[in-house]
């Protein structure tokens, strides 16, 4: 029996989250031991045919002829795990999703013609089946090895789905909201940064989207009745990295 | 009866504690200074305590200040608490790797670590003593807790003045430390600078024996019981006659859809709470599948996957979790440990980050049962 073969893809995004494979350096030969990487771009220009056991795509779906690329990947493909905000959640970009994305094209491009986009961002999940969707902007490496290896292993994989308060108590970092006064997006965000921000003294921007049973509302309420946020600072939270998110989408919208 | 020895030591004589204490191999732990918060971490010496800084604390609020005398524990409780030290927030209990067929242990056990836990508070004491309870008090020890705790020396402080979230005395736990500790240490700024030091046990009685003290004078006693009255008054009050069964009766209240209207789930105030202590365990492999590692790590019933058994999670909804912690803390945890769970030291309130008050929502819970009272 070979190796399982390995493939990354790329769509609409900054290429950070591949590049989080890549810094894995010394891990890096691992999953080279254990996997033949068999096409990653980013890396190698030697690329491989399929069919891959294991698919990790990085990117959003903007344009039609990705949304019928992705398809071909996913016939191509065991297992297909998206990685970063862009995959799963649409990314910074799907920002144009709540304007006119025409408008746009004829402000920035000089040649609007030539320009071949869908009007919105969104997460390879709306257009095909995902067996495991890692989160972050960008993601964290070691997550990354977590979900390769626990795939490979055939476990599931250790990724919690709790906020980030959670890393930020285990690893005894003082509260910014409650010993500063700064408003966070720690407790409705998904945990796997290790609470990078907090420990750094700022708030969390919500870079790995909503956790389970994320409420948004009363995190709002609490930072315009208790921290001095206005509704357009709380907008501007929750339209980020995940804005497309149902429930960060929703409660910007609310506010302001 | 003998009469309980009490000694003073003048402030400027704080280190020679220290001294002792590392002469005797411990690692001085206890509070510091550090990103805008009163927090616990290795300490040298005194020059490492808060000497002249205070908290202020509310609902969702916590702010360091400066104090206009020096006192070296003119604060209360912060966001850590002494559990960190005796029950890790993390921790690998083991590591396998594969030999042919099977599997060899490469760890070794580590020694137990021999901490001085310096200032430590009556409730946070009350909070150790139900810490043994959960974790050698039944059928089964946790060996690494119990060889923690064994090593560890209490340098009790008692406290001199309480902060609004602060209700150890609705919880009689506080705010004087009565026992559990090795020295006690009340701070008084007159008749001149100095801490006025019971023993409790004989650990104590050595190291007290080696530092410089002096006999207490009744200006010092005086001094002490007039610090610790000020920490008693305390505005923040907890019912706690027939609460064990106020929250039994009421498992279906529309209180707790209240309270998940405002929580969020994010499990702040088990962490913070010096008393909670459920975590999980992890098994990781790693690429080649020739080693494993077991993992411990601090959980919460405020995360997913904490209920969750064959079939899904057993408590689905934020009202369900909220309900979970608030009734296992006040109500249930006398069933199983035979005491509260709860030792009245505010951390759940202060460092919630939406200010959620278990005093008020226990206030809340039994007026919602308006005029229908029970017996205590
Ligand atoms: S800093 Fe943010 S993430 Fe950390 S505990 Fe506070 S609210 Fe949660
Ligand atoms: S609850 Fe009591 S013992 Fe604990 S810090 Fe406050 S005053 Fe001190
Ligand atoms: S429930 Fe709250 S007040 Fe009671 S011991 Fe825990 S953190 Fe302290
Ligand atoms: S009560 Fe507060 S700290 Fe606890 S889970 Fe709810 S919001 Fe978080």
């Amino acid at each position: 029996m070979g190796k399982p073969r390995l493939a990354v893809w790329k769509f609409a995004s900054c290429d950070g989250c591949q590049l989080s494979l890549l810094d894995c350096e010394d891990e890096l030969l691992a999953v080279a031991g254990a996997v033949e990487i068999a096409y990653f771009a980013e890396a190698s220009s030697n690329l491989q045919p399929g069919p891959y056991d294991v698919s990790l795509v990085e990117g959003s779906i903007t344009t039609a002829h990705d949304a019928e690329r992705i398809k071909e990947i996913r016939r191509q493909s065991g297992a297909v795990i998206t990685i970063g905000a862009c995959a799963t959640a649409g990314g910074i970009q799907a920002l144009r999703n709540f304007a006119d994305v025409e408008e746009f094209t004829r402000a920035v491009y000089a040649t609007p013609a030539f320009i071949s986009t869908l009007d919105r961002s969104t997460p390879i999940s709306d257009h095909i089946q995902v067996d495991f969707e890692l989160r972050g902007c960008p993601i964290n490496k070691y997550q990354l090895l977590e979900v390769i290896n626990a795939f490979l292993n055939k476990r599931r994989p250790n990724i919690r789905a709790h906020s980030v308060c959670v890393e930020c108590k285990q690893r005894g970092t003082v509260c910014v909201t409650v010993a500063r006064g700064e408003p966070c997006l720690g407790p409705v965000t998904h945990a796997g940064c290790g609470a990078l921000c907090p420990s750094y003294n700022r708030g969390c921007f919500g870079c790995y989207g909503p956790k389970e049973l994320p409420n948004t509302e009363s995190l709002a309420a609490w930072a315009r009745a208790e921290l001095g946020a206005t509704d357009r600072d709380i907008k501007r939270l929750y339209h980020n990295f995940n804005t497309w998110t149902e429930p960060f989408r929703s409660e910007g919208n609310r506010n302001g | 009866m003998e009469k309980a020895l009490i000694l003073t030591l003048a402030a400027d004589r704080l280190d020679q504690l220290f001294h002792e204490l590392q002469g005797r191999g411990y690692e001085c732990v206890g509070p510091t200074l550090r990103d805008d918060a009163i927090v616990y971490d290795h300490i040298e010496s005194s020059a490492d305590l808060p000497r002249g800084w205070t908290d202020e604390q509310a609902p969702g609020h916590y702010r360091v200040k400066r104090r206009d005398d020096d006192a070296y524990f003119g604060y209360v409780v912060g966001p850590h608490s002494w559990k960190k030290y005796l029950f890790p927030p993390e921790r690998r209990l083991w590591q396998l790797k594969r030999a042919g067929q099977k599997f060899d242990r490469t760890d070794t056990p580590a020694e137990p670590p021999r901490y001085a836990f310096i200032g430590v508070r009556a409730c946070e004491i009350a909070a150790l003593k139900i810490q043994d309870r959960v974790f050698t008090g039944g059928q089964f020890t946790e060996p690494k807790y119990a060889a923690a705790r064994e090593q560890a020396f209490v340098v009790a402080v008692n406290c001199t003045q309480a902060a609004s979230t602060c209700f150890c005395v609705s919880m009689k736990t506080g705010p004087e430390a009565q026992d559990g500790y090795d020295l006690s240490l009340t701070e008084v700024l007159t008749p001149e600078h100095s801490f006025v030091i019971r023993v409790g046990s004989d650990h104590g009685r050595e190291v007290l024996a080696a530092l410089q003290t002096a006999a207490a004078t009744p200006a010092h006693e005086q001094a002490a019981r007039a610090g610790i009255e000020n920490a008693s008054q305390q505005a923040r009050k907890l019912e706690t006659a027939g609460l064990k069964e106020l929250l039994q009766r009421n498992f279906e209240s529309e209180q707790w859809d209240d309270i998940a209207k405002r929580c969020l789930s994010c499990a702040n105030c088990t962490m913070a709470c010096p008393t909670c202590f459920c975590s999980s365990v992890e098994d990781t492999t790693d690429l080649t599948g020739e080693h494993a590692e077991r993992w411990q790590r601090w959980d919460s019933c405020f995360n997913p996957d904490f209920s969750y058994i064959h079939g899904g999670e057993v408590r689905k909804t934020t009202a369900s979790r909220y309900r979970q912690w608030m009734t296992h803390k006040l109500s249930t945890w006398f069933d199983q440990f035979g005491s509260s769970g709860c030792v009245g030291c505010g951390r759940c309130i202060s460092w919630c980050p939406v200010g959620i008050d278990l005093t008020e929502e226990a206030r809340k819970m039994r007026e919602s049962e308006g005029t229908c009272h029970e017996g205590s």
